[in-house]
This record gives structure tokens, sequence and C-alpha cells, in this order.
């Protein structure tokens, strides 16, 4: 049994005009301890909001179907009722933009604090006492914790927004976009913290991006999100080293190296309307593998080997073909 | 001979298209803005504060920074949009700064920008017709509407954007954002430009598109022979499409060179961190980032001698004191690789 098991999760969103769109569709992926997972894909690929269903955190106009097991125990079993103790207790998020979502009038002690207390997690005092050990334990003095956000740098109100994500002792922390609008030098310090405690904590961390550099350096496995579906996972050194699915191949090929030299291209086309009916493979109007089968048939994610699967008719194809000879 | 007199030698003798020669552009600003350790009522922000480089005909070069080291003022500064305090900015050996405010218009035609968010510079009233023929009209170009439309088709042409009628009527919003940055580029060519400044061109783009824009750069200085100033954060993009980078730090450029050679082979000690922090692609690079402690210091109270001695991993005692020139490093390193540091 896994930590959290994520199981055919989907989403629709209700729009005024027309049918609800599909906006994730049939997503799955499981999590041990320590286990640090990433979530990549393009804007609007429906990373984020998976993200947020898989709190029960999405508004009305959204209806979600799926399990998220915590432990084996579906957290949304009886709804908002099952969730709402799961939330911030065992599994914790550190929203996109969180650094500039703290209130600028309460110390960002109080602001790790209250969630404990509202939680029922601790008192006051001791409350007070763990923000300042928490702040500590993300590489800030404790004795800022009296501080307000405007005195705290950008990495600084990052490094605030993380610990209070940890300030109920989660076992799930999930972070979206935490190091997209920071520096590059502030970049590598968080995600080198962000490292530190799921090694120290024993943390799992799901973290959502489109920086396939940063999944690469601090995930051990990770997912390939395109048109609100998994198109590809697996162990990020065989995403890189030896994708499957064509998109995986071409978003690596498009993002620029420090050090290697082949040129970058770009993928023409855009992904499709959610608003449409999509026959066949969503990404075969801009994939340079596609059969003819791939205009009609939509592929499924299919294990390859070990902890690896792959949605692609191309690459079933192949493995058929090298089976058969 | 003083600096902005060498400049123009040099221009004379036909070299760079764009000299910049110790360009300074200091605000005073109130204390609140100047943070906790400022002293008096008003202060001195030297966003950028001595900053020279070249930029030739065909050439792209990236200026590379973290945020609030000064790489959007040098381009501002450039094109007057803010007024430089001191220096000289030498645009085909006519200094920019000593212009008359009237004749300084006709040259912008030659000198144009790209905006790094499409989502916000172009006006999502407009159809793509008008975005692009607007230019024209400011300037007065173009002649009659059926020529002027003819100038708009070869600029989105040009821009990558083919065939060009489909998208001339189109409004914004029916744009994908790599085809919005490239009716914003169309927007800058419809006037013929030879210099080009792109503030962080790709930074709002998708990554599957990203590389699209970047060669369409790329193939304008090569084929059109534009100059491209490309401000950017990343130094892998910077790596693959520029000449030259040159890498700033609080409102100095603290190394320069052939953008290969400062990459692999990087002099200054904040250059070597910088690239130690970029994540490969690779998961199984795995060299550890440099990891400098602390944040850049604010442009208010500039650090004495080195302003990187106080993040310096290699400092020594007198660092505090020299502020180092920009020069050929020691040890030999390749042709117009300079670094400002005395322990290199």
């Amino acid at each position: 049994m896994s930590l959290l098991d994520v199981r055919d999760l989907n989403v629709w969103i209700d729009t005024r005009r027309g049918r609800p769109l599909h906006v994730v569709r049939g997503l799955g992926f499981s999590l041990e301890p320590g286990q640090r997972f990433g979530l990549v894909g393009e804007s609007g690929c429906g990373k984020t909001t998976a993200l947020l269903a898989m709190l029960g955190l999405l508004p009305p106009s959204a209806s979600v179907s799926g399990q998220v097991l915590l432990d084996g125990r579906d957290i949304f079993a009886s709804g908002e009722e099952t969730v709402q103790p799961a939330r911030w207790m065992d599994i914790a998020i550190v929203f996109q933009g969180a650094m500039n979502a703290l209130n600028p009038v309460k110390t960002v002690g109080w602001q790790i604090a209250e969630p404990m207390v509202r939680h029922g997690f601790a008192r006051r005092q001791a409350a007070w006492r763990r923000a300042e050990h928490l702040l500590s334990l993300v590489g800030i003095p404790g004795a800022a914790a009296r501080r307000y956000p405007h005195e705290f740098s950008g990495g600084m109100r990052q490094r605030a927004a993380i610990a209070m994500a940890l300030a109920c002792e989660p076992r799930v922390l999930l972070a979206d976009e935490p190091t997209t609008a920071l520096d590059v030098m502030v970049q590598a310090q968080i995600l080198e913290l962000l490292v530190r405690l799921t090694g120290e904590l024993g943390l799992a961390l799901v973290l959502v991006t489109h920086d396939l550099p940063v999944v690469a350096q601090v995930c051990d496995q990770a997912a390939v999100m395109y048109a609100g579906e998994l198109v590809e996972k697996g162990p990020v050194d065989a995403l890189y080293h030896d994708p499957r699915h064509p998109y995986t191949r071409l978003l690596f090929a498009a993002t620029p190296d420090l050090y290697q030299r082949e040129s970058v291209r770009s993928i023409p086309g855009a992904p499709p309307r959610l608003d449409r009916d999509i026959t066949g493979c969503p990404f075969r109007p801009r994939c340079d593998q596609a059969l003819d089968r791939c205009a009609t048939e939509a592929p499924v994610l299919l294990e390859i080997g070990q902890a690896r699967a792959a949605a692609c008719l191309a690459a079933e194809h192949d493995r058929s073909q090298t089976a058969a000879s | 001979m003083s600096l902005a007199e060498q400049a123009v030698t040099e221009a004379a003798t036909g070299t760079p298209l764009l000299a910049v020669r110790d360009l300074k552009t200091h605000y005073r600003v109130r204390r609140s803005a100047a943070g906790q350790d400022a002293g008096g009522r008003k202060r001195l922000l030297r966003a950028v504060d001595g900053v020279s480089f070249d930029v030739r005909k065909g050439e792209m070069l990236a200026l590379v920074g973290e945020s609030g080291c000064g790489k959007t003022t040098v381009v501002q500064s450039v094109l007057r949009l803010t007024e430089p305090t001191s220096g000289s900015v030498l645009f085909d050996g006519i200094d920019l700064r000593q212009l008359p405010a009237r004749r300084m218009r006709p040259l912008r035609q030659r000198l144009q920008v790209i905006e790094q968010d499409p989502y916000e510079s172009l006006d999502p009233r407009f159809r793509v017709r008008q975005i692009v023929e607007e230019p024209l009209l400011v300037h007065g170009l173009g002649g009659s509407r059926r020529e002027r439309r003819e100038v708009i088709l070869q600029a989105l042409e040009r821009a990558g954007l083919s065939p060009a009628e489909q998208y001339l009527e189109r409004h914004p919003h029916e744009l994908s954002g790599g085809q919005r940055q490239r009716v914003a580029i169309a927007t800058s060519l419809v006037l013929g430009p030879e210099l080009l400044l792109a503030d962080e061109p790709v930074s709002m783009l998708d990554v599957s598109v990203r590389a699209g824009i970047l060669s369409l750069l790329d193939t304008l200085r090569r084929e059109g022979d534009l100059a491209i100033v490309m401000i950017t954060h990343d130094l892998s993009t910077a790596a693959h499409f520029a000449d030259r980078i040159a890498v700033m730090y609080l409102g100095r450029i603290v190394e320069e060179g052939p953008a290969r050679d400062v990459v692999e082979n990087p002099r200054h000690p904040y250059t070597r961190a910088l690239v130690s922090a970029v994540p490969k692609r690779d998961p199984r690079d795995t060299t550890r980032a440099e990891i400098l402690s602390g944040e850049t210091p604010n442009p208010v109270s500039v650090p004495s001698g080195c302003r990187f001695h106080p993040r310096c991993p290699i400092a020594v005692a007198q660092c505090r004191d020299i502020d180092p020139e920009l020069r050929p490093p020691a040890e030999p390193a390749a042709p117009d690789h300079r670094v400002a540091c005395i322990l290199s």
C-alpha cells in the first residue's frame, strides 16, 4: 500500500456556454514516503487543476471523480467531511505564487502558527514556538517570526510559505511551481531545501512545474501531462534518456541546456481545444511519429517495464515489432 | 583620450553599431524605497553604475543577471526611456544622450524594442493589421494605404506568420502566446530597425514555443544583419542563441565574452556560481550548485571595493578596497573575454 495513491482522477469545469470542459482525464499515480514526484506540462495541461482537485479545493463549478487514497483510505469517501481533516494535516500545499499571498498585516510567525491553531494541532503558544522552529528548519532565523512579509525578500517569503505548509506535520507536500518567479540562485536554494526536507522528514513531494530541468534535478519519478492526460510516467532518468512518448522527447528537445550544443527545436502547433471532441490521440497534430491509426484510435496509458507507462500507439507498435523479431 | 572619444573613433572605423561607455543611471529614492539600512532622507539608487559594451551588426549580445541587477535599466537608458545620469550611448556614431528629443524620434525607427509579455504589449481591441500599422502611422511612414498593407504583410511574414493574410484581421485573443510574440516582433520589424532590444522575449511563453521565437531572432540577425541585445535571466538560453554574454551584478558587468566561453569557462566567481546553479536537463548530471549565501544587496547600499565581495566565496582582504575593472583575465582566455575580478 502506497502512502498516496491517486486513481482515475477526472475534473470537469462547467462553463456558462456549452458542455463542461474535461480538463483532467483519468490521472493516476502513487507515491511512497520520501519520494519526489514531478508533474510536468505546459500551461493549460491541467496540472494545477489536478493538484487542487486532490485537496478538494476547486470551486463549485468543477466536478471531480476518482479516488485519492491516503494509506489506502479514500479521502473523498464522504466528501468535504473526510477531505477537511486530511487537508493541511496530511496533505499540504505550497500554492503557485504563495510568496506573494502572505497577509501583509500579520506577522510571518502568526501566519505559520494559524493553521496549527485552526486545525487543533497545537495551542497558541506551542504553535508560535513551532513556527519559530519551522522557520529555522527552512533556513530563516526563528526570531524573524515577529517580522512582517514586506521585511522578507522573495526567497525568504517562499521559504516561509513552505514552513507554513509544514506546520501540521503533513506527510505529503504538494508544490505548485515553487521556484518559477525566483532567480536562479534563490531557486537553487529552495530546491535544495525541498530535497533536504523530503530526506529529513520522510515527506513525499509532488512538484508541479513546466520546467523540465528542475524536475530532472529534484525528482526521482515524474509524469508528463498533455491536454489533461498523463502521456508518460516513469523514473526521470528513463524519461530523459529513453523517452517513449514523442511529446516527452520533443519537450526535452525544446528545452535549452547549458552544456549541450545541439539546437533546441520548438514543437509546431498548439495543444487541442478542450471544448471540442478529441478523436484519436490528442498529440497527433503535433507529433513527428504519428501513424494512420493515431487519427482514430485513442491511446491508453500502458505499463512498459518497471514503473513505466506511456500512452502512445507508435510506442506500442515499436514494442510489438521488437517482441516479434 | 576619454572613453567617449575612444568610442567615437571606434564607431568611425565602422565596428560597433551600438557602443555604450561608462553608462550610469542613478535614481534619487525616498528612504522607504531604500530599505531599512538607508540613513539619510534621500538616497541614491545606482541601478546602472558604469556599464560599457559594444554590439555589432549581425551580432546578438545577451545581458544576463538576476532581477534587480540593472539589465532592464540598461536597455531603457539606451533608448532614453529613462534618462541616464552619465556616460555615452553611441548608435552608429551618434551620441544618443546628447540628442534633443526632436532628433531622437526619427532615430527610434532604427532601434526597436521587443517587450516581455505579448499578453500585455498588444492592444486587445486592435486587429493584427492595426497593431502592426501603428508604428508606421506614428512615424508617418509607409505611403498609401495599399503600400502600408504590403509593408505590414512583409513584416508579418518575416516574423514567421505565414500566410500573413490569414492573420491581418485577427484580434490578439485569437492568437496563441507564440503568435502574439511574433506579432509584437512584426511591429518592431515594420520600421526596418537595425538594432533590436529584446527584454526577456520568451519568459512568458510555453517551453514548446520558446525555441521558435528564439530561432526567429537568430535568423533575423544572421540573414537580416540586425544587431540584437537580448535581456534574459536564463543562462541556457543565452548560451544557445547569443554570440556574446555579459553577466551583470548590481549595476555592473562583471564578466563579458563569447557565449560558450563564458558558460564553459567562467572566470568571475559570480558567473561560476550562476552557471552551477542552472538546473541541467540530464538527471545524471548531478554537479551540485555552488550556492551563494544571501541575496543581491540593495543597489542603494552598494558594498565598497568589489561589489560582489560580501557574497564571494574566494574574496581576499583587498577585495574590500579595490573596485576591479573589466579587463582580460590573467590566465589566457578567448580574445574579448573580460572579467572584473582581481583574482582572475
